[in-house]
């Protein structure tokens, strides 16, 4: 396995997650720079996703690098039932990495085992999506100043949610606290109670969205998806009760910002897009500068 | 007249006993028993002090590395190995989990990458205070040991 390649948030040490939001810092400030000059990079996407795809390749052009690669998999040798190990194998002779989704959980991990050049993971199936968690953290760091003891209020589909089971292991290294607010269907799975309890990080579990977060830093807002609720009808009143709206937001710190990582549905009432508090829309921004920190990363030395 | 079967004592080989009787024939898959060309015996159900039924193998003339049989504490913790050289049991191996599973257990993850294409499963074992876990290297998906499903 390439030690550069980057499959899981766990692969990064916190001095490697420093490094890449110090580095994205230098992106923002210098977008333009010819540091992949002569590199192609690959986008392999075995699975759409518009927005993830858009923000890497932009981020290689920046940087003076190519991109090749497929966005539909109806147009790819896939079709004919080439398997993940041929067209990683291939692909690797061509490039000097590769970003990748795939539907299948785990499949980054295998393509980082058997190619020669460096994986970058852009989401396989419901596991990991790293570069999404730190783009997260740059946001963080960038609104509040620090990662240092922030009171991170998580809120939405806590069970099945890989970006917050992504920024609670990445944020475990900065001593936080949380608040976790999930209707029961969608409650945090134990295994992340464990692990908070393990690394002394205290947290609070809640089931109600109501105003329960007046102390929070960050309030980190994710998306319910109908196909999880076996009751119709709890849906229907979780979908309710689950939208943030500006009237909530009165009491909070004037320091809080909320994030998604997007798309939305109901959970933020487009009246918040307008407040102050509002950071979404910035956070996707940060995608690209976080991505270029990445790309750099796994291709420097 | 009712003709009593006896099952002949080894004089060199492995034993493997006290084996849950559902689970004995998962053990001669798990150690590839069924493709052994050695003699081998296996009896299920039969009477046991200890577990009120139990199951046996025994294996002549084959002596399996610990990594092999220690394989066989993910489904039947508790079976004892008995090692036999010249009619004499030479060791009373005790069952430990190794650190790392290759290609025995199944993902219970359907969307794990192993369970679509050609890619051997690997596991890591996790001995917590809560029990033992197993965690997929490839989907990260962690189950407890009695979720195990071997391939």
């Amino acid at each position: 396995m390439s030690i550069k390649s980057l499959v899981s948030i766990t692969d990064y040490s916190k001095e490697d997650i420093l490094e890449i939001l110090s580095s994205a810092e230098e992106f923002e400030k210098h977008p333009n720079q010819e540091v992949l000059k002569g590199k192609v990079i690959a986008t392999l996407f075995f699975e759409p996703s518009t927005r993830t795809r858009l923000s890497f390749e932009t981020a290689v052009v920046r940087l003076g690098g190519s991109v090749i690669g497929f966005s539909d998999v109806a147009t790819s040798s896939l079709s004919k039932g080439e398997s993940l190990h041929d067209t990683i194998r291939i692909v690797s002779n061509y490039v000097d990495a590769i970003v990748m989704r795939h539907p299948y959980e785990g499949a980054a991990r295998y393509a980082a085992e058997i190619s020669p050049v460096p994986i970058i993971n852009a989401g396989d199936g419901a596991n990991q999506h790293p570069s999404q968690t730190l783009l997260d953290l740059y946001s963080i760091l960038k609104t509040q100043g620090t990662l240092e003891n922030l009171n991170i209020c998580i809120v939405g589909d806590l069970k099945y949610g890989r970006t917050v089971h992504s920024l609670i292991m990445a944020m475990s290294h900065f001593h936080p606290t949380f608040t976790f607010i999930a209707p029961e269907e969608l409650r945090i799975p134990y295994e992340f109670k464990i692990f908070c309890d393990k690394n002394n990080i205290s947290y609070t579990e809640l089931y109600e969205l109501s105003d329960n977060f007046n102390e929070a830093d960050i309030l980190y807002m994710t998306r319910v998806q109908k196909e999880r609720f076996q009751d119709l009808m709890e849906y229907e009143r979780v979908k309710n009760v689950y939208m943030l709206k500006n009237s909530m937001l009165e009491n909070t710190k004037p320091n809080l910002r909320i994030l998604h990582p997007l798309p939305r549905v109901f959970e933020i009432d487009p009246e918040v897009d307008k407040n102050e508090k509002a950071y979404y829309f910035q956070q996707a921004k940060n995608g690209l500068y976080v991505r270029q920190a990445i790309i750099n990363k796994v291709l420097s030395s | 007249m009712e003709k009593e079967l006896k099952v002949a004592a080894l004089r060199n080989g492995t034993v493997i006993d006290h084996i849950p009787v559902d689970k004995l024939y998962k053990v001669v898959f798990m150690l590839h028993l069924d493709r052994c060309e050695n003699q081998i015996t296996i009896g299920n159900n039969l009477d046991s002090v200890k577990m009120g039924k139990k199951g046996i193998i025994k294996i002549a003339g084959k002596f399996f590395a610990e990594d092999e049989t220690n394989k066989i504490a993910l489904i039947a913790p508790n079976a004892n190995i008995n090692i036999i050289k010249d009619a004499q049991v030479i060791e009373k191996r005790a069952l430990s989990l190794p650190n790392e599973i290759h290609d025995i257990i199944q993902c219970n993850n359907p969307n794990c990458i192993t369970n679509h294409q050609n890619v051997p499963t690997f596991f890591y074992v996790l001995k917590e205070a809560e029990g033992t876990f197993l965690k997929c290297h490839y989907c990260e998906r962690i189950i407890s040991q009695e979720e195990v499903k071997i391939k």
